[in-house]
């Protein structure tokens, strides 16, 4: 079947059941999405698709003709980072670093929706991305700093 | 009385006197120091003096044996070499190394040696250096107890003193420039007329030299980059999700493919497995092997979501649990523990807690800590290559040497033919001080000779087959008089993490388990009665390492039950801890810096309360103070102070963080998470049912570090107040005493 992720068209041969979360890592080479739980419980498999934020782990592949999917790998890169990355950056928020790809999708897609969250939005649309390192002062601030950085 | 089991200090101390005089092992193993692992594949023109750096003339690459499981010591023993070599934060590559003697842990001791922290006296030091004898003959590699900063700091700067004198010396040579007239900066050796040589150039040549020895370290005044602000050298790649983790790893080329691997073994630890019946998954989509390792069964497939189907597919007759089945027999099984049979030790004996003491009002409670587990964000993982000539193996692993001679047990090498290539890891808490899944990729890689394997756990897989922190249960009584307190008694039950843990890889530690007691007898109170003695519980879930080991529970039962003492006494909870720390004035100086931070006294709006916990652990004292609201919905954390005595703050941006999440681990477990076992089997199968904490719950957080101390590292120390200081808060805001964690079984959280 043919999926278009970070917006190239790319095929591949697995059953439709399977999770998009296992077809980005194992099959298209795209690690950057994170195997957290399977249960849509951690958030670290989050991707955009079609602009909204979605547990790659609940979504199978079979369900996705016609939809534009992005990955973190697809958001930013090292070289020309997102502003949402770029925040992260500046606040040296990740530590182990393993929920962060699915907390920059989260707080990116957050960001599409509400230029300015309060921390009340933050918590809301944050916590159901698990960060077991405890990094959740930084991740607020970067938001902040994020949401001031698009604005510019 | 005289039934007890009297392991004294002093029974230690023969045994430890007897390997400080090399009589164990012989003198001559605890002075010569072990051989530079760099050195045996070291190709023409790179030089190496000594383990921790290795140039050629494409590049500088520091050696930070202490794994990186996210609190940032890559970054921090990178820091500590480049301070003195001159390297710019661009001017080098890290590499966790090889497994080797040469990276035994020289801080790991201080923690183990049952002396005070604050003793500094000849027969402490002593002691501490016994028991670092032994780990340096041993070879002990280790990444844990909060040790990463104490061992690297003054030997990672002189390595890389050795290395940029060494490079100077070969920049001499060349030239004909004296060494005193040359200079380093930025990863090159700088001659008076202007002249730059990278050291990348100067390899080939300081390669031919002795390394330069004994070179003064620079004055901290002169720091360019401890104490600092550092840009962590992973932020780049883990912020758009370029970070390679274990379980991101992908081999085969030129080795025909690499195998996937999950795995199903006895959800009751440790069981074993009577039969299975695979044939509902053998021709499921991707499945392409099954075979059966110890205790369970193993499915290759194209994909590890197929494997982890195939496994739900199988049908299987396990056995019996090797523990007690029920939840509810692991307490009754604590609180029958306080007998002479199951006496461990006495940590504490000062005055006389059974006196007559008259005039005083006597307080007792009971405290309990329930299993937690480990659950780091990414899931266990492994790749293990067999080979005639060796094995290879690429995980984030805690214990490189003791991984070295678990797979090498299977395989049938020496244990120097396992190659570990350490990774960067997606979390610990102590979970990857364990071999269960190393072993069990090893026994499907042996059935699979010349194909690397690479086993993925299922988060299911994880939370059933982790060894969690202690269960522990405590009793405690205490006395109080006139508005202070007289007398402390706590006995502690529970099993002993470091006899299960170290037993899984068959050795056999003598003596009490210290951290049955870490977190509650070093306290710096100078009460006039005091006694600590623990009760070592069998038959329990074996149970390994959990961030702050013995403290994570201590340090709850003994501020929390400090805290109904002084409340008993009618004194402020601030201020009668101050008066009873009189045995260490770094403590007292944080505790006075968390009250004066907060604000200690302020009249605080009806409905919130503040409590406060010190909790003296891994040698650093911490204090916390935790504010919260009762609301209608439940209690609301709204702000925690916390204050802790590092001797030196490497970097004040990673000590925040680490500071931080510290604090969110210990009150978000605290709160929400438990193991408890039904027929064996660990009820909470996801994050679903142990959640640790979500955002919405974090509290704002402010951190200070002081630097009074001894240099110590701050991994761990923040976790145990948090629980205790929160207990207080509950209690000060609400006047309902919690005594059992998580606190969510006795009231509600917002």
């Amino acid at each position: 079947m043919q999926l278009n992720v970070n917006g190239e068209e790319r095929e591949v041969d697995v059953s439709p059941d399977m999770p998009l979360l296992w077809v980005l890592r194992e099959e298209l080479n795209l690690p950057g999405t994170r195997y957290g739980c399977g249960i849509a419980q951690c958030g670290a498999c989050t991707v955009h698709i079609d602009g909204q934020a979605a547990r790659s782990c609940q979504t199978r592949v079979g369900d996705l003709d016609g939809a534009r999917i992005t990955t973190i790998e697809g958001i930013g890169q090292p070289e020309a980072l997102h502003a949402v990355q770029q925040a992260w950056v500046e606040h040296q928020v990740a530590q182990c670093g393993y929920c962060q790809s699915g907390q920059i999708m989260q707080a990116a897609a957050l960001l599409d929706t509400n230029p300015a969250p309060t921390d009340e939005d933050i918590d809301f649309a944050m916590s159901g991305n698990l960060c077991r390192c405890g990094t959740y002062p930084r991740i607020r601030e970067a938001i902040h700093t994020a949401a001031r950085l698009m604005e510019g | 009385m005289a039934t007890l089991k009297t392991f004294t200090r002093r029974a230690f101390l023969v045994g430890s006197a007897a390997v400080a005089g090399g009589v164990a092992f012989g003198i001559y193993l605890v002075i010569r120091n072990p051989e530079n692992p760099n050195l045996r594949d070291l190709a023409d023109g790179a030089a190496s003096f000594n383990p921790w750096v290795r140039i050629d003339a494409t590049g500088i690459t520091l050696i930070t044996p202490h794994v990186d499981i996210g609190q940032g010591s890559a970054s921090m023993q990178a820091a500590l070499i480049a301070e003195e070599m001159d390297l710019g934060w661009a001017d080098f590559e890290t590499d966790f190394g090889r497994p080797a003697p040469a990276y035994w842990n020289t801080a790991m001791a201080t923690e183990s040696a049952p002396v005070l922290p604050w003793d500094d006296s000849f027969g402490a030091q002593a002691m501490r250096a016994s028991m670092g004898s032994l780990l340096k003959v041993m070879g002990v590699q280790a990444t844990g107890g909060s040790t990463t900063t104490p061992d690297s700091f003054v030997k990672l700067r002189e390595a890389g003193a050795m290395a940029r004198e060494t490079l100077k010396l070969a920049a001499s040579q060349r030239t004909g420039v004296a060494v005193a007239d040359l200079r380093t900066e930025a990863g090159a050796v700088h001659l008076p007329d202007g002249t730059s040589l990278p050291y990348t150039e100067l390899a080939a040549e300081a390669a031919l030299l002795e390394p330069v020895q004994d070179t003064p370290l620079r004055d901290p005044s002169s720091w360019r980059l401890i104490g600092q602000p550092m840009p962590r050298t992973d932020i780049l790649a883990k912020s758009t999700g370029q970070a390679i983790y274990g379980i991101d790893i992908e081999l085969g080329l030129g080795l025909g493919g690499m195998a996937r691997a999950s795995v199903r073994v006895n959800p009751r630890k440790g069981g074993v497995l009577n039969s299975y019946d695979a044939s509902a998954a053998e021709d499921m989509p991707g499945v392409e092997r099954i075979v059966e390792i110890t205790g369970g069964v193993a499915v290759i497939a194209s994909n590890s979501w197929y494997a982890m189907q195939a496994l739900d597919r199988i049908v299987y007759d396990w056995g019996p649990a090797p523990f007690a089945p029920e939840q509810a027999d692991h307490w009754a099984a604590l609180e029958q523990g306080f007998t002479d049979e199951t006496f461990d030790s006495e940590w504490l004996s000062v005055g006389d807690v059974d006196a007559d003491m008259p005039g005083t009002t006597e307080v007792v409670a009971e405290y309990r800590a329930p299993y937690v587990a480990h659950q780091p964000l990414e899931p266990l993982n492994a790749i293990v290559l067999v080979e005639d000539g060796g094995v290879q193996v690429w995980t984030g692993h805690q214990m490189p040497r003791f991984l070295q001679q678990e797979v090498a047990k299977i395989t049938g090498h020496d244990a120097e033919q396992v190659v570990l290539h350490n990774q960067y890891s997606g979390g610990s808490f102590g979970h990857r001080l364990e071999f269960e899944y190393i072993k069990q990729a090893t026994e499907i890689a042996m059935q699979m000779r010349g194909t690397p394997v690479k086993l993925t756990y299922s988060r299911e897989l994880d939370f059933a087959q982790d060894f969690p922190r202690q269960i522990t249960l405590a009793r405690s009584r205490g006395a109080v008089r006139d508005g202070q307190v007289i007398s402390f008694d706590t006995q502690i039950a529970a099993p002993s993490v470091i006899r299960s843990q170290m037993g899984r890889i068959g050795i056999m530690v003598p003596g009490p388990d210290i951290q049955m007691a870490a977190g509650v007898w070093q306290q710096p109170y100078g009460f006039e009665n005091a006694r600590v003695r623990t009760y070592a519980i069998e038959g329990l879930s074996p149970v390994s390492s959990w961030r702050s080991v013995g403290a994570s529970a201590n340090g709850f039962i003994g501020e929390g039950f400090l805290d109904e003492l002084i409340h008993a006494a009618g004194a402020d909870p601030l201020e009668e801890r101050l008066r009873l720390c009189t045995l260490d004035p770094v403590s007292r100086q944080v505790l006075e810096a968390v009250g004066e931070m907060s604000n200690w006294g302020e009249v605080l709006p009806d409905g919130t309360g503040r409590g406060v916990a010190l909790v003296h652990s891994f040698g650093v004292p911490c204090a916390e103070i935790v504010e919260v609201t009762a609301t209608d919905n439940g209690i609301r954390l709204n702000r925690v102070w916390v204050a802790a005595d590092v001797g030196r703050v490497m970097d004040p941006v990673n000590f925040d963080n680490q500071v931080k999440g510290g604090v969110i681990w210990g009150l978000g477990h605290a709160i929400n998470s438990e193991i408890t076992y039904s027929d064996g089997i660990a009820d909470q199968t996801n994050f679903h049912a142990h959640e640790g904490m979500r955002m919405y719950q974090a509290p704002e957080i402010f951190v200070r570090g002081l630097e009074n101390g001894h240099v110590r590292g701050i991994g761990e120390p923040p976790v145990p107040p948090a629980a205790p200081a929160l207990a207080n808060a509950i209690f000060a805001a609400t006047g309902q005493r919690i005594r059992e964690m998580p606190f969510w079984n006795h009231i509600d959280f917002v």
